[in-house]
């Protein structure tokens, strides 16, 4: 059994990569937006449904138009980042700021309209779906200039060009974010709010604005995720979104939740960890226990690591305040 | 103005007898909408309140149109929010429709049975998220998970299904179903103790999310204990289950000068059954609210802090709250398995956890009468007004495509209902006071 474990290994930690940039893409939404608000913000997980389902209309439209598959994909990341930005950006500005102006002190009421706007989403979805194609069940279609594949290490990883056009575009998204907090003047402003909305709004920072933007930002990102998870995985529904948006809160808490270094660590590990237990699990119960209890796995690392490390593995603790 | 409503509520009247159907009834509506509204003395309101239950019982036997049924509900609900009316109207004619004109209306039209059924069955659950989100104000998203325990409790024991992994003579005769009501009182609130032991520790919106993924968990469980041991029989779930043998209450009914065939018998039965646990569920809730626990779950829903330094112990009173709710749905689950004779994991995701909470919302978190209410609008705009307006589309406006089955939009419905309530009136339709002072304090 030890034998079939190590040669499994390569192909294991490398799909486990691909699962993991997605995961850390979609947890740098959840993370930037519990940063400048405190909310965890469900309907994330349909923003990223939503770049999913645009890059699937995009192949569908587009792929007999455009020969190159590499400029479609990237036509598609374009289309996919701003249509589910823009819903990021609609979503803040007709549900949760409504709720701010009236300055409600408690809690459950913007998490549960965060979970009202993910049920409208994923229905308006469907049924825009459903009046165009008469279906939702969609299929991503396939492009030969991304299916091609290469086996790695002597046939130990077999891996698909689309793979590595994922990890490359996460890759670069997530410097570019780095880069966009870090050094710009929008990052600095989008860490003042986070670290203190009132005293922002006093140095002349609109935090309704950088709200929108952080918004805009973390949607965006979603979508790309979306695109290339729809690349990636082919089968696409309204209610897709769902369990990779838990599992990607999960990665940005696993983190510590508003630290963006933490949420890309956060996604890479819980893509490991899945894809290992999802792999070894039958061979390690000969079969009685399947792949079906990865998402147990996922769920029982959140509780596990809320229990024993709340601030997550690069947050630090914050003293709750009277 | 006087005369307008109660020229209207015995229009209504005439209407019923003569023309009874949709039409009919949507007058009624009207009617009572004037009766509530308008600023009428209270004995002429009760006298219209009277008028109009005799109405909507006429309209709904002759004709067996469920929109007579809303009326009824509104009825109650203007029973017990209306100031003024004496309280012995209140109860003859709330006890009037629901043991009078709903089983009249049974009869006519025996799906009213069933929309009573899964009324009752979901506000006692939506009664027992109450303690937990509207009084304890602790989120919980997979409040499912529990239903799904107490079915499954008496689904595996009520079937042949237990045969798979214990010796003995099975499935049990229907009369254990009593017993078990108990069993699964312990087994969910022994599941809630094991989930709220962790989730409990954390901040209020990561219990949402723990909650969450632990519905979820439930739901991958049911789906897939049919390996290596058949527990659960997996996605085709479990069937047939036992329900309890009832010849005492046909011969009971018999005596009474009822006569009972063989669908509405069982219908007769688990409806009144369903009436009896909400009159348990509200006795424990309504005493719950005045006890030294209740006052806890208030005071930390208002703030923990302040609660645990007046000394009420955090951990131990949450768990308390979680584990009654859990209870509540337990029983509740037990009862839907007899009913059902058949039980899935389809019936327990994250949607169901959520309509529940779209229930408590809409009537107001911490409000009895509001869960009630909130159970009995979802359940009929569920079951009953979306499946009409299908059935609309589907027969006049064939062009639109078939996937566009305003059935299936239950998601969108029930947001737009969260989300409409957040930011409108977060305190909900028939607001608890304190929890009104504290929404709108801001």
């Amino acid at each position: 059994m030890l034998e079939q474990i190590l040669a499994l290994l390569p192909q294991v930690i490398f799909d486990g990569f691909v699962l993991g940039f997605v995961y850390a893409m979609v947890a740098l939404g959840y993370t930037m937006v519990y940063g400048v608000l405190e909310l965890i913000n469900f309907a994330h997980s349909e923003i990223f449904m939503i770049g999913a389902v645009v890059g699937v209309e995009v192949f569908r439209y587009l792929a007999p138009h455009v020969g190159n598959g590499f400029l479609l994909l990237l036509l598609a990341l374009l289309l996919g980042g701003a249509i589910a930005g823009l819903t990021a950006i609609l979503v803040e500005r007709f549900a949760y700021r409504p709720l701010r102006k009236r300055g409600t002190t408690n809690r459950l009421v913007p998490l549960i309209t965060a979970i009202g706007v993910s049920f409208i989403l994923q229905d308006l979805v469907r049924l825009i779906e459903g009046l165009w194609h008469n279906e939702f069940f969609l299929r991503m279609r396939t492009v030969e200039d991304l299916e091609g594949s290469v086996s790695l290490f002597g046939g130990a990883i077999f891996a698909q060009t689309k793979s590595f056009v994922l990890m490359g575009v996460s890759i670069l998204m997530l410097l570019g974010l780095t880069y966009l907090v870090n050094r710009t003047k929008l990052g600095v402003a989008i860490r003042a709010v986070a670290q203190d909305l009132s005293t922002a709004s006093l140095m002349g920072i609109d935090p309704d604005r950088i709200i929108s933007r952080t918004f805009l930002i973390g949607g965006s990102l979603g979508g790309v995720a979306g695109v290339l998870f729809a690349l990636q995985y082919t089968t696409i529904t309204p209610y897709v979104g769902f369990l990779p948006g838990l599992k990607a809160f999960t990665a940005a808490v696993l983190g510590g939740i508003g630290n963006i270094p933490g949420a890309m660590l956060g996604g890479l590990v819980l893509g490991q960890l899945e894809n290992f237990f999802g792999t070894y699990l039958p061979i390690l119960t000969n079969g009685n226990f399947g792949t079906e209890y990865k998402d147990v796995v996922a769920f029982l690392i959140l509780i596990l690591i809320l229990l024993l490390r709340p601030q997550g593995l690069l947050g630090q603790v914050v003293k709750e305040k009277v | 103005m006087s005369a307008l409503s109660l020229l209207l509520s015995l229009a209504y009247l005439g209407l019923a007898f003569l023309a009874p159907g949709a039409l009919a009834n949507l007058f009624g509506l009207g009617a009572l909408a004037a009766a509530a509204f308008l600023r009428l003395s209270p004995n002429l309101r009760t006298l219209n309140l009277a008028l109009l239950t005799l109405a909507f019982t006429v309209g709904l036997v002759r004709s067996g149109n469920t929109l007579g049924l809303i009326g009824l509900v509104g009825i109650l609900v203007a029973l017990t929010t209306l100031p003024r009316v004496p309280t012995w109207i209140r109860a003859a004619l709330g006890l009037a429709i629901l043991l009078i004109s709903v089983p009249l209306a049974g009869f006519a039209n025996t799906f009213v049975f069933e929309l009573g059924i899964q009324i009752g069955i979901y506000a006692a659950m939506a009664l027992g998220l109450n303690v937990v989100v509207g009084m304890a104000g602790l989120l919980d998203l997979g409040y499912a998970a529990f239903f799904a325990v107490g079915a499954y409790t008496w689904a595996i024991f009520g079937s042949q299904q237990a045969k798979n992994f214990m010796a003995g003579n099975f499935p049990l005769p229907g009369e254990y179903i009593y017993p078990f009501m108990l069993i699964a009182i312990a087994t969910t609130a022994l599941t809630g103790l094991l989930i709220g032991l962790p989730a409990l520790r954390l901040r209020g919106d990561y219990l949402a999310i723990v909650t969450l993924g632990l519905g979820e968990v439930v739901r991958i469980l049911a789906n897939n204990l049919d390996h290596p041991i058949n527990f659960t029989n997996g996605p085709q779930g479990i069937t047939p289950i036992q329900r309890p043998p009832i010849d005492w209450f046909r011969e009971l009914m018999a005596a009474m000068g009822v006569r009972l065939d063989q669908t509405t018998d069982y219908q007769l039965f688990f409806y009144l059954l369903v009436l009896l646990m909400i009159g348990l569920v509200v006795l424990v809730n309504v005493n719950l609210a005045n006890s030294r626990f209740g006052r806890a779950w208030v005071a930390i829903r208002e703030d923990e802090i302040a609660a645990r330094s007046m000394g009420i112990p955090l951990l131990p009173t949450k768990l308390l709250a979680f584990m009654t709710g859990a209870a509540f749905s337990g029983v509740m689950g037990v009862i839907f398995a007899a009913q059902r004779t058949f039980v899935s994991p389809e019936s327990f995701t994250l949607l169901a956890s959520i309509t529940i909470l779209g229930m408590v919302i809409l009537g107001g978190m911490g409000s009895i009468p509001g869960a009630i209410l909130g159970a009995a609008a979802l359940t009929i705009l569920n079951l009953d007004v979306l499946k009409t307006f299908s059935e609309f589309v589907r027969t006049s406006l064939p062009q639109i495509p078939s996937q566009v089955d305003p059935a299936k939009y239950e998601r969108l419905v029930f947001g737009l209902i969260l989300v409409l309530m957040m930011i409108f009136r977060p305190e909900g339709l028939i607001p608890e006071k304190r929890h009104k002072a504290e929404m709108e304090e801001a």
